[in-house]
């Protein structure tokens, strides 16, 4: 495990919820967890310390979107800010390195994105390599159906595993007042449905979802002066595997693996794991390489099969494992994030209770 | 904890070219990537981490290219993210590799910015992704206009720029622009784009990458190569319209360089600091950003420019590579500046190399003059100032 020179916590946190289409801009969406995350900590905003955001300019359909989202966090006087091509779970990686240098106390991190207005599928194969994949259009959905398939034909998972675990998500996303989707659902009526993409059913791929997510870290000293209840970022680690998918073992996922290792997963108890299950099969894998058992309670905010706003949706993640901490159903978990078709790339970060 | 010492240890450019359509972008970034671990005395098993960046994602249409790269540049089982600031994005990259570094929880970090500007079209993603857009020239023209009403600077100081550039690119082999026979009647001559912007007044459309190998004071000292210190880094953003802004002087430029200095103990940047790579797109950026960086004051940007001290053998030289005025891989643009500001203080510029330089300067701006990065780079880690 990699030692810190600096304890860092996350001291105030917000999410919109997931929206099926929401009807208004990026920033719009952004500012009031921004504003939401300022007031919870009583500070003024011009003194956080750094700001960084992660959010996706295809997602938007436009070159330099981001640019727009400074208008949620207000940059005049001019800001020290950053921002990152990928989910918020990405700004919160450089955000949180950011602060181990020492010379700064705290950190404004947000990531936010609107699937609703574009077609995911064509936009998101262009996630793949421009010469031999996205010409023939190798969306993440196709990527999916690939891992899926490949866990089946490995004997490592079933349909019937599949359905299960959108059946739990739905079930647990009951309580969870961000959720798109919620309820009751049976498995044997989940396998009666037809394949959106063998073996895929629909609701084993997410939701389409717009949303955003904020939240402030600080250094030890400064997140008590802010907060009663600090929730520490323990860890924080992410890691890739291969583009292209023939050259992965698609039922496995190394990455995950190596960064479990780095941010000393086993070093504790994992009370509740909060994770980038995309599609269900994805939990079945990432329950395996992150080494989860019975002990762990995986998703109990229903996760992203019940509300997926790209670019927000693992910073989310981290937001849910310390809403959880803080309500005390556990003392210590793991957030993981994912960027990429097929779980290509993936991101742990540990958090624990101020117990 | 005091952020840990990092330095430039490997430095690699591409050829920057209209087109390179001999590579992928994959070939294009490994190309880069390659030279800086040579030039680091370091193989990929050497690296921790890797940080890129580049312009929009649109230019080439590929999107969050990390995602297809990653192989190509040895990320496989490493963390590897991907930084966008706009204009600014290829000093951003430098500085968030610098950070990682800085952090303590990091040794080795390698990163690379590029464009593959022939792989798409630049003027239609700088115009937000519409058809018929201005572009950058057509934006910054009218607050070029306006400097040059607020400062009385003659004409001639675009064009100065513009043949002093191109001439410092002669001594660069990676400059994309050659072109030994430019003359300030040529650049005059040329047609107009953006009054008062001539053709040659305006940074090419280039491919090509560029990358460093950055490590703390351990991995410096068992390297061997001559380290480029970074001693400060600083960025500031600020809206890009709003009632009142100041788009000729921006604050957020003024503030960026304030923190730059003050990190570093500069009290006198003119004096204090030996040479420079400022991110000039159009000629007439650089007086505009020795003024606005604080190397001059108001209204006097333009007459270092004129003595000539800006030149290669003047008193405060100024792109010494040839500058974003002879290579312009958009993305990388910014890392390019930082990266010979370190060769500077390295002394491995070669041709274009500043005598006895011991601090240096790297910035990138972008967005609507909106995004600012800088960093400063001294051959000691605490140069005596």
């Amino acid at each position: 495990m990699v030692s810190l020179a600096e304890d860092v916590a996350i001291v105030a946190f917000e999410q919109t919820p997931s929206h099926a289409h929401f009807n208004d801009s990026e920033p719009a969406m952004i500012m009031p967890c921004v504003n939401s995350v300022i007031e919870q900590v009583g500070m003024d905003r011009h003194d956080i310390d750094f700001t960084i955001a992660g959010s996706c300019d295809y997602l938007s359909g436009m070159p330099f979107a981001f640019v727009m989202n400074i208008d949620a966090v207000g940059a005049w006087p001019p800001v020290y800010e950053s921002h990152v091509e990928m989910d918020g779970a990405w700004a919160l990686f450089e955000g949180f390195v950011r602060l181990q240098s020492g010379d700064i106390d705290t950190v404004l991190v947000s990531g936010s994105g609107k699937c609703s207005p574009g077609s995911y599928r064509e936009g998101f194969s262009l996630q793949t390599d421009p010469y031999v994949h996205a010409p023939i259009g190798l969306d993440p959905r196709t990527q999916a159906g690939f891992q899926a398939q490949a866990l089946i034909a490995a004997g490592k998972a079933t349909e019937r595993d599949f359905a299960e675990v959108v059946a739990r998500s739905h079930a647990n996303a009951k309580n969870n007042p961000y959720a798109q989707l919620s309820g009751d659902l049976f498995v044997d009526d989940l396998l009666a449905e037809p394949y959106v993409q063998q073996p895929l059913r629909r609701l084993d791929c997410p939701p389409t979802s717009d949303g955003a997510a904020a939240m402030i870290i600080a250094r030890a000293d400064r997140a008590r002066e802010l907060c009663d209840n600090p929730v520490w970022i323990r860890a924080i680690d992410h890691r890739i595997d291969s583009h292209h998918p023939t050259l992965r073992d698609l039922t496995d996922s190394p990455s995950v693996r190596i960064a479990a290792e780095r941010v000393g997963l086993y070093d504790g108890p994992v009370d509740i794991a909060e994770l980038t299950v995309t599609y269900s099969p994805e939990e079945i894998i990432l329950r395996d390489a992150l080494g989860l058992n019975g002990q762990t309670s995986v998703n109990p905010s229903g996760g992203p099969l019940t509300g997926s706003p790209f670019m927000a949706v693992g910073l989310t993640r981290v937001i849910e494992l310390a809403r959880a901490i803080r309500n005390g159903d556990g003392g210590r978990g793991v957030a993981h994030a994912s960027s990429g078709p097929a779980l290509q790339q993936n991101l742990l970060c540990v958090l624990e209770g101020d117990g | 904890m005091a952020p840990r010492p990092c330095a430039v240890l490997g430095i690699g450019q591409t050829k920057y070219k209209r087109r390179r359509d001999d590579v992928t972008l994959d070939g294009l970034v490994r190309e880069a990537a390659l030279r800086a671990l040579e030039d680091a005395g370091a193989t990929f098993d050497d690296i921790d981490a890797i940080v890129i960046g580049k312009a929009p994602d649109a230019l080439e249409g590929v999107m969050m290219p990390l995602l297809s790269l990653c192989d190509a540049l040895g990320a496989i089982g490493k963390p590897i993210h991907r930084v966008h600031t706009a204009g600014s994005v290829g000093a951003s990259t430098a500085i968030s590799a610098v950070n990682l570094v800085e952090s303590g929880m990091y040794d080795t970090v390698l990163t690379v910015a590029y464009e593959k500007q022939s792989e798409g079209n630049a003027t239609w993603a700088l115009s937000g992704g519409k058809s018929g857009g201005q572009g950058a020239g057509g934006t910054f023209a009218p607050w070029i206009r306006n400097y040059i009403a607020r400062s009385k600077a003659p004409e001639h100081i675009g064009w100065m720029v513009a043949v002093k550039d191109r001439l410092n690119a002669l001594k660069n082999e990676y400059a994309h622009l050659h072109l030994p026979d430019i003359s300030v009647e040529k650049v005059r001559e040329s047609p107009m784009l953006w009054d008062p912007l001539h053709f040659l007044e305006s940074c090419p459309s280039s491919d090509g990458a560029a990358a460093m190998v950055l490590g703390n004071d351990d991995i410096a000292k068992k390297s061997g190569r001559p380290p480029a210190w970074v001693i400060s880094h600083a960025k500031r953003t600020e809206f890009g319209q709003f009632p009142g802004r100041d788009t000729v002087r921006p604050q957020a430029g003024v503030e960026c360089s304030e923190a730059l200095y003050r990190k570093a103990g500069i009290t006198n940047p003119r004096e204090q600091i030996d040479c420079a790579e400022l991110y000039v797109p159009f000629s007439w950026y650089e007086p505009m950003w020795l003024e606005g960086h604080l190397i001059a004051e108001e209204g006097e940007g333009w007459k270092m420019t004129d003595a000539g001290d800006t030149e290669l053998g003047g008193s405060f030289p100024v792109n010494m590579s040839g500058g974003v005025l002879s290579s312009n891989p958009i993305g990388a643009s910014g890392m390019i500046r930082c990266l010979e500001a370190a060769n500077q203080v390295r002394g491995t510029a070669g041709e274009y190399q500043v005598p006895g330089a011991k601090i240096s300067i790297g910035h990138a701006y972008g967005g609507a003059a909106q995004y600012y990065a800088m960093w400063m780079v001294s051959s000691e880690l605490n140069p005596e100032l």
